[in-house]
C-alpha cells in the first residue's frame, strides 16, 4: 500500500472544504456583483435612474416600506426579548413535563413564514377563533376586522401579533441555551454571599447571558428586515415592506435593477445593524467592567 | 414557620404551572384551531355561534387539490430532497474537515461562513434571475435546489460539523492503531456512530427548503413550489382554502419535527450561535 | 463565630435517603471536616447548614438561634463551592467584594476589607484581572478570599482542593489550616480523603450511607475507630480483616483463625466473655506488622505468625509486603527500605496494643481502650 506524502496530508482539510467554499462565494459573491451591476446600470452604463424611481416615482412605494419595516422592527423585537426572556427563565425550572412543553413552544420555528400567516389568518378573520370566541362571549358586539384596505391599521397589528407568535421562540432558543449554560453554583453563590432573586438576576444571570442576547438580537434583528410572507399573506401590499417591494418589483413589475436596490439595500441594513450591536454590547461590557 | 413555607412552596408551583400552561397554549392553539378549519364544514365556520367546528369535511382539501396543489407539493419535494443531495455532497467533506483537522485558518474560515449565512436571501435571489436566464436554470426546480442549497450549505457544513466532532476521538484511534486506514475509518467507524445526527441534520434542511418562500416565488413561474403556489393561487382564494393549504404546509414539517425531535433544541442552539 | 448543632436531619431525594438522622455539635472556632466516601451525605448535610437544601426532618441551629428554614443570606454563612463558582464576567476585585457589596458596606471599608483577604491569600497583585486569566489554584484562593472577606459566622467548604494537583493540594492544606487558626472561624469542610481530613481536622466526622459513624480527633479515629467502616476508611494502606474465633480457656482469651493462634492473655477478658465460641472480625493496620528482626522494643505483646512473602511494593520511604499465612493476605508496612524476595519465608509479629476486634453483625468495635 503506497504511503501518502505527508506534505498532501496537510492539504486534506482546504480540499475538503473548497468545494463548499467555491460555491458559497459563487452563490453569494456573484449576485452581490449582479445586484449591484443590475441597481446601478442601464443599458450597459452607470445610471442612477433606478434610484430616481425609488425615491420620486408616483409608483415606488420605497418611503412607505422603509418605514412600516423599520416599524415593525421597532416595535416586535423588544416584545419578543422580553417574552423571550421570561420564557426561559420559566423553562429554567425543571418542573415535571418541562421536555414536552419545550419541543410545543418551539414549533412555530419549524414552520414557514406563510403558513404562520395562514394560521394567524384562521384566528383572526371575520369568522375566525378569536372574533367568535368575542363573540359569544359578549365581550363585543361585532366582529373586529382585521384585514382590508381600509384596516390596514388592524392589519398592521394583525402582523405584529404573528410575527411575535412566529419568531419569538427563535429569540427564546439561544437565550434558553445561554441561560442553561450558567452553572448552577454561580447562582447558589450568589444566594450564599447574600443576594435576593433580583440582585442574583442583576449582577449575575443577566450579565453573563449578554453574549447570547447579543447573538439573538443580531439574528432576530438581521431576519425582521426581511420580513415578507407574514405581510404578503396577511396584508398583500396594503402594508409594503422592504422584502415586498423586492418581491413585486420584480414578479410583478419586472423592473429587475429596482428590485435589486431594495435587495442592497436591506443587505446594507443587515450589516450596520450587525455592526452596531456588536459595538454597542462590547462597549457596554467594557464599562461595566471599569 | 413550617407552615407559611409550605404555603409559599405551593403557590410557587401553581404560579408556574399556570404560565407555562399560558405560554404553551398561546402556542399550541393556533396550531389546532387552523388544522380544525382546514377541514370545517362550510356552515360550521359561517355559523356566528359555533366557535369550534362539529362538523368536519375534506372538501376543501380536494377543491386544493383540482387546484393543481399536488404538482406544488410534489415539486418541494424533489427540490428539498435536490437541496439535501447537494449541500450534504458539498457540506459534509467540509464539516468533517473541520471537526477533525487542525488547520491555519481553521477559525477564520468558519467565521467567514458564519457570515455568509447572515447574507439576506433577497440580495441573492433577484440577481440569480438574470444569471438563470443566461444559463436556462429560471424557472426550473434545479435552480431553486441550487439556490436553496447556497442557504443550506453554511448550516449543514456547522452542524455537521459538531456532529463529527461528538464522535469520540478515541473510537476512531483505536479503529487506526487496529489496522484501518484514515478512509475506512470513516466509513465504518466514524459514519455509523454520526448516522443518526446526520439523519436529524437531513431532515432540518428538508424543512428548511420546503418552507423557503422568497427565493422560490422570484425563480418560478410554472413549476412553483408550494410556498410560491401559495403565494400566488391560493391567496386569491376563499378562506377554505387558504385554511387547507395552511395545513398541508405545517403538516409534513410537524411530522418530521417530532420524529427528530431530540435534537431540534440543540441543533437550533448551535446553528444560531 | 458561632456552634452549629444539628439535630436529627433527615433528607430524602425521590427514594433514595441522602442524609438519614445526623446528629452534630460543632464548637465554636473548631475546624470538622466530614468525611466518607462519594454518595455518604456529606455534602448534602454540608448544603442543608448552608441554607441550599432544607432537611426532611430534624434542626439546624447555629448558637440558639433555629436557621433550619432560612435561606442562606440570612445565615452569614460563607461557602468554597468545589467547582470554586467564581463568577467570570467580573474581576477578582469585585468578585471577592460582592458579599460586602451586598450588605451595603461603604466603599471605603470595601476597600480595606478586599486588600486584607488578598494579603491573607496572597493574591493582591491579581484583584485587577478576570477569572479567565487566573489557573487553577489562583482560582481557589479568590474563592476562599471571598468566603473569609465578609466576617461569616461558619465557613463552609465543599472539597476546595479536589481540582488541584498533587503538589498544590498538599501547599493548599497547611494554608487553609493555618488561615483558619488566624482568623478563628467555626469551619465545616467536607472531603472523601483521608489524608486531607487527618492533617486538617480538629475533629473528624466520619460519615457513610447518610449516617455518621464516628466523631473523634484524627488521633481518636486512627486508634480507635468505633466500626469496621471507620477502621477500614483511615489509614493507608487499609487496616487488614480477617475471621476469627473467640476461645476462652482458663481465663485467657485465644483468638483461633483457620491459619493461626493469637494469644490475647486475661487482659479483655471482661469485653470478649459473651463472645466465648462466637466469630468476630480482627483488624491489625499493616504499620502495626513488624518483620521478627524490625520489631521495635516499644511493643510489648507480641503474636507471632509464619507465612510466605507474595508480594513486595517498594515506595522508598516505605516497604510493603503482603504475607501469604495461609488462607489469607496480610498486608505489612514497614519503615524504610528493604528487600525480600517472592517465596521466601517470613515470621512476622503483630503488636497485640494495636488489635481491634469487632463485632461480626454489627460492625461494631469490641474492646474499649
Amino acid at each position: 500500500m503506497a504511503t501518502r506524502p505527508p506534505r498532501l496530508e496537510r492539504y486534506v482539510p482546504y480540499i475538503l472544504i473548497a468545494p463548499s467554499l467555491a460555491y458559497l462565494l459563487f452563490f453569494i459573491g456573484y449576485p452581490l456583483a449582479q445586484a449591484l451591476y443590475l441597481a446601478f446600470t442601464e443599458h450597459g452604463a452607470f445610471s442612477l435612474k433606478n434610484i430616481d424611481y425609488l425615491l420620486h416615482s408616483p409608483f415606488s412605494k420605497f418611503t412607505e416600506a422603509l418605514v412600516n419595516t423599520s416599524l415593525l422592527v421597532a416595535i416586535i423585537i423588544p416584545i419578543q426579548v422580553a417574552i423571550a426572556l421570561g420564557l426561559a427563565m420559566l423553562f429554567n425550572i425543571k418542573f415535571p413535563g418541562r421536555n414536552a412543553a419545550l419541543y410545543l413552544v418551539i414549533l412555530p420555528l419549524t414552520i414557514s413564514d406563510v403558513a404562520a400567516g395562514l394560521i394567524w389568518y384562521s384566528m383572526l378573520s371575520t369568522n375566525g377563533f378569536l372574533n367568535k370566541l368575542l363573540l359569544n362571549t359578549g365581550l363585543i358586539k361585532s366582529p373586529i376586522y382585521f384585514f382590508g384596505y381600509q384596516y390596514r391599521h388592524m392589519e398592521f397589528l394583525a402582523i405584529v401579533l404573528t410575527e411575535i407568535w412566529r419568531a419569538t421562540a427563535l429569540v427564546f432558543v439561544i437565550v434558553f441555551a445561554g441561560l442553561q449554560m450558567i452553572s448552577r453554583e454561580h447562582i447558589e453563590a450568589a444566594e450564599v454571599f447574600g443576594a435576593n432573586v433580583w440582585q442574583r438576576l442583576r449582577y449575575i444571570v443577566f450579565p453573563m447571558l449578554k453574549p447570547s442576547l447579543q447573538a439573538a438580537l443580531i439574528i432576530r434583528t438581521l431576519f425582521a428586515f426581511q420580513v415578507f410572507g407574514v405581510v404578503w399573506v396577511l396584508a398583500g401590499r396594503d402594508i409594503p415592506v422592504l422584502a415586498g417591494e423586492a418581491y413585486y418589483e420584480q414578479v410583478e413589475l419586472k423592473h429587475t435593477g429596482v428590485a435589486a436596490i431594495y435587495a442592497l439595500i436591506i443587505a446594507a441594513i443587515s450589516i450596520s445593524i450587525g455592526y452596531l450591536y456588536i459595538k454597542l454590547f462590547r462597549a457596554k461590557y467594557l464599562e461595566e467592567a471599569g | 414557620m413550617v407552615s407559611s413555607n409550605i404555603v409559599k412552596y405551593y403557590t410557587r408551583r401553581i404560579i408556574i404551572a399556570g404560565l407555562v400552561i399560558l405560554a404553551v397554549s398561546w402556542i399550541i392553539v393556533p396550531f389546532i384551531i387552523s388544522m380544525l378549519y382546514a377541514f370545517t364544514n362550510p356552515d360550521d365556520y359561517y355559523n356566528p355561534n359555533i366557535i369550534i367546528p362539529l362538523r368536519y369535511t375534506y372538501e376543501h382539501i380536494q377543491m386544493l387539490i383540482a387546484l393543481d396543489v399536488s404538482k406544488a407539493i410534489l415539486n418541494s419535494i424533489i427540490v428539498a430532497i435536490m437541496t439535501i443531495a447537494i449541500s450534504f455532497a458539498l457540506g459534509l467533506p467540509a464539516g468533517y474537515a473541520f471537526a477533525k483537522y487542525m488547520f491555519p485558518g481553521r477559525d477564520a474560515l468558519r467565521l467567514l461562513i458564519i457570515g455568509l449565512r447572515m447574507f439576506p436571501i433577497m440580495v441573492i435571489a433577484i440577481p440569480l434571475v438574470t444569471l438563470y436566464m443566461k444559463l436556462g436554470l429560471d424557472d426550473t426546480l434545479l435552480g431553486v435546489a441550487l439556490a436553496h442549497t447556497a442557504m443550506a450549505l453554511p448550516f449543514v457544513i456547522i452542524i455537521t460539523s459538531s456532529i463529527f466532532a461528538g464522535v469520540p476521538k478515541e473510537l476512531e484511534e483505536a479503529a487506526l492503531v487496529f489496522g484501518l486506514d484514515r478512509k475506512r475509518v470513516f466509513l465504518r467507524i466514524t459514519m455509523p456512530l454520526a448516522l443518526p445526527g446526520l439523519a436529524a441534520a437531513a431532515i432540518f434542511t428538508f424543512i428548511m427548503s420546503w418552507n423557503e418562500v422568497f427565493i422560490a416565488s422570484v425563480l418560478t413561474l410554472t413549476n412553483r413550489t408550494l410556498p410560491a403556489f401559495i403565494l400566488t393561487s391560493a391567496m386569491a382564494a376563499t378562506d377554505f382554502i387558504k385554511f387547507a393549504a395552511g395545513f398541508i404546509m405545517i403538516l409534513p414539517a410537524m411530522i418530521f419535527v417530532f420524529i427528530a425531535r431530540r435534537y431540534l433544541i440543540t441543533m437550533w442552539g448551535i446553528t444560531l450561535r | 463565630m458561632v456552634d452549629v448543632h444539628l439535630r436529627g436531619i433527615v433528607k430524602r431525594f425521590g427514594k433514595t435517603v441522602a442524609v438519614n438522622g445526623i446528629e452534630l455539635d460543632v464548637n465554636d472556632g473548631e475546624f470538622i471536616v466530614l468525611l466518607g466516601p462519594s454518595g455518604c451525605g456529606k455534602t448534602t448535610t454540608l448544603r442543608i447548614i448552608a441554607g441550599l437544601e432544607k432537611p426532611d426532618e430534624g434542626r439546624v441551629l447555629f448558637g440558639n438561634k433555629d436557621v433550619t428554614y432560612l435561606p442562606p443570606k440570612d445565615r452569614n454563612v460563607s461557602m468554597v463551592f468545589q467547582s470554586y463558582a467564581i463568577w467570570p464576567h467580573m474581576k477578582v476585585y469585585d468578585n471577592i467584594a460582592f458579599p460586602l457589596k451586598i450588605r451595603k458596606v461603604p466603599r471605603d471599608k470595601i476597600d480595606r476589607r478586599v486588600k486584607w483577604a488578598a494579603e491573607l491569600l496572597q493574591i493582591s497583585d491579581l484583584l485587577d484581572r478576570y477569572p479567565h486569566q487566573l489557573s487553577g489554584g489562583q482560582r481557589q484562593r479568590v474563592a476562599v478570599a471571598r468566603a473569609i472577606v465578609v466576617e461569616p459566622d461558619v465557613l463552609l467548604m465543599d472539597e476546595p482542593l479536589s481540582n488541584l494537583d498533587a503538589l498544590l493540594r498538599v501547599k493548599m492544606r497547611s494554608e487553609l489550616k493555618k488561615l483558619q487558626r488566624r482568623i478563628k472561624v467555626t469551619t465545616i469542610y467536607v472531603t472523601h480523603d483521608q489524608v486531607e481530613a487527618m492533617t486538617m481536622g480538629d475533629r473528624i466526622a466520619v460519615m457513610n450511607k447518610g449516617r455518621i459513624q464516628q466523631v473523634g480527633t484524627p488521633r481518636e479515629i486512627y486508634l480507635k475507630p468505633a466500626n469496621i467502616f471507620v477502621a477500614g476508611f483511615v489509614g493507608t494502606p487499609q487496616m487488614n480483616f480477617f475471621e476469627a474465633k473467640v476461645v476462652i480457656r482458663d481465663n485467657e482469651v485465644v483468638l483461633t483463625s483457620r491459619d493461626y493462634e493469637i494469644p490475647l492473655g486475661s487482659e479483655y477478658i471482661d469485653e470478649l466473655k459473651s463472645y466465648n465460641g462466637k466469630e468476630v472480625i480482627v483488624g491489625i493496620r499493616p504499620e502495626h506488622i513488624y518483620p521478627e528482626e524490625l520489631t521495635p522494643p516499644t511493643v510489648r505483646r507480641k503474636a507471632v505468625i509464619e507465612g510466605t512473602v507474595d508480594f513486595v511494593e517498594a515506595l522508598g520511604s516505605d516497604t510493603i509486603v503482603h504475607v501469604n499465612t495461609g488462607s489469607k493476605i496480610l498486608v505489612v508496612k514497614i519503615s524504610g527500605s528493604h528487600h525480600y524476595n517472592i517465596g521466601s519465608n517470613i515470621r512476622i509479629v503483630l503488636d497485640l496494643d494495636r488489635i481491634h476486634v469487632f463485632d461480626e453483625e454489627n460492625e461494631k468495635s469490641i474492646l474499649r481502650r
